[in-house]
């Protein structure tokens, strides 16, 4: 059985210069990541630190958008923008470059849901200049080493 | 230098209430601060250090220093790690008495969450991690579903299993005159309880409730002079969990560091431990403390719990035995103040009858702040009965 499709809000994230050329982005279609030129870190949430080595050189570079399912929960009782929008799907991805990045899993029936399920980032327009990385179910062909 | 031995606990008050309509916070604050200084035979002007965390209202320590008229401070600390802060404030209180600064410390707790809406504090727009995580709408219960289930994937953790946790809490509730749920609950009635967040059900959940609760802490030779019987502190730790430059693991809690740190300060190991409170937001918080303090094998929590060993008062780890935040009170979304009061309790032999275990002479308090699915800070407390 099928889960009905999930309509979530999309609340616009608080932009700062710091930030500004990830969500710009994002707003692309493209999932951006800082790595440190100094020890090479992957770097998340993206900052002007690395918090491994406390490097203040740091790059932008566009990640695969692609990741598997670390942890999810479904969400019966959402709050504020997502008052009425349960049940959700909550998640972390651990994306392939290594971080694991707070998410929502959509186009995704419950059943299909499960630790390690690969995914795929996909946008969603806030509106705002903006868009928030969400993942789906990676279509096989599309997941390298899956 | 440590703090073994050189500060006790000499007063401890809980809220009787649950629900408060009718009253300020600041109000809730004077009526806890007055009950554990009565508790420990002292006055407001005895108090010589003040430590509150973000439930004070006002600027800092500074506002209800000036309300409770506090005219002698000498120390102030309004560290705050959320729901932990106040084992945190214990800690403090015992350096910075060990260190002369201070004497009498009092330590407070209150709000209203039921008979007044609150601004949420912990998801602060400005928080530099606010724009990666607050966009996709996590509560604080779904973000402890999310260890939950990684719990469960990596070790075989059971739904039923964290249902022991909230069974055992019950039992205990049923002998607390003012606790909010005072039935005892079965494993089914758990499981078959509305879901929140998957995998936790409604009752794997802490209650909200109005209060408070207060404590002062004391010198040596101030507690020597008191009619009552007090509490010494033994060992204390601290320590923050990190979303670790996205690597978080949402497997462990920060008492993998706190526990090994308080023990060691105490000079005790688990195996003297009579009794714990510990902090129980919700039943996988528990099961992830239980491990990371090494009560028992990591992984094995679940195991661990489900045969009754947490019941007083002849388990072998009897916990929460005033109900706890699954049951009796969870004040302003912080249960940690009412774990070092039941501890005390337990100490002092004043638990409530059934529960009391027989000859409690070291306990543990722990407490967990901000969020198992991504920062949180730990703190344990060694406690001794003033003859230990």
């Amino acid at each position: 059985m099928s889960t009905p499709a999930r309509s979530l809000p999309a609340p616009a994230p608080a932009v700062n210069p710091e930030t500004k050329d990830f969500w710009a982005a994002t707003a692309d279609g493209r999932l951006l990541l800082k790595r440190c030129l100094d020890c090479g870190s992957v770097i998340w949430y993206p900052r002007a630190i690395c918090p491994q080595c406390s490097s203040l050189h740091t790059e932008w570079f566009e990640a695969s958008g692609r990741g598997r399912v670390y942890s999810y929960t479904i969400n019966y009782r959402g709050e504020g923008a997502y008052q009425d929008c349960a049940p959700f799907v909550l998640a972390y991805v651990e994306l392939d470059e290594g971080p694991r990045m707070m998410t929502n899993i959509v186009e995704a029936d419950d059943a299909d849901l499960a630790v390690g399920l690969p995914v795929e980032v996909v946008f969603h327009d806030t509106g705002e200049g903006s868009a928030l990385p969400r993942c789906r179910p990676a279509a096989p062909h599309t997941h390298a080493g899956s | 230098m440590t703090i073994r031995g050189k500060a006790h606990i000499a007063g401890a008050y809980e809220h009787p209430d649950r629900k408060i309509p009718g009253k300020s916070i600041a109000q809730v604050h004077a009526e806890v601060a007055l009950g554990a200084l009565a508790d420990a035979g002292l006055s407001l002007s005895d108090v010589d250090a003040y430590f509150c965390a973000s439930d004070a209202p006002g600027f800092g320590p500074i506002s209800m220093a000036d309300y409770l008229g506090l005219r002698r401070l000498r120390y102030v600390d309004s560290t705050e790690t959320g729901g932990s802060s106040y084992l945190v404030h214990v800690g403090h209180a015992a350096a910075a008495i060990a260190a002369g600064k201070c004497r009498v410390a009092l330590i407070t707790l209150a709000g209203l969450p039921r008979s007044q809406r609150m601004p949420r504090t912990s998801a602060s727009a400005l928080a530099p991690e606010a724009a990666f995580e607050q966009p996709f709408g996590p509560t604080t219960v779904s973000m402890y579903a999310l260890a939950a289930r990684r719990h469960m994937y990596e070790y075989g953790t059971t739904s039923a299993q964290l249902a022991a946790i909230k069974v055992a809490a019950s039992r205990h509730a049923q002998h607390n005159p003012n606790a909010m749920l005072r039935t005892p609950v079965t494993v089914e009635e758990v499981l078959e309880s509305p879901m929140i967040s998957d995998p936790l059900h409604r009752l794997d959940c802490c209650v909200i409730s109005d209060g408070g609760g207060a404590l002062v802490v004391v010198a040596p030779e101030v507690a020597r002079d008191l009619p009552r019987q007090t509490v010494k502190v033994l060992g204390h730790g601290e320590s923050p969990k990190l979303a670790d430059n996205g690597r978080i693991d949402l497997t462990y809690t920060g008492a993998v560091w706190s526990g090994p740190r308080a023990f060691e300060e105490a000079g005790v190991s688990t195996g003297d431990v009579d009794y714990v409170s510990i902090y129980d937001s919700f039943t996988i918080t528990v099961l992830q403390t239980i491990e990371d303090l090494g009560f028992c094998e990591k992984g094995k929590g679940g195991a661990f719990v489900a045969d009754g060993c947490l019941e007083a008062p002849h388990g072998r780890l009897p916990f929460n035995t005033d109900g706890g935040g699954l049951c009796n009170n969870h004040p302003v979304n912080r249960g940690g103040m009412t774990k070092v009061i039941e501890a005390v309790r337990q100490l002092r032999g004043e638990a409530n009858g059934p529960v009391q275990v027989p000859d409690c002479e070291i306990a543990l308090a722990h407490g967990n702040g901000g969020s198992l699915g991504t920062r949180s800070a730990a703190a344990t407390l060694i406690l001794g009965r003033e003859d230990a």
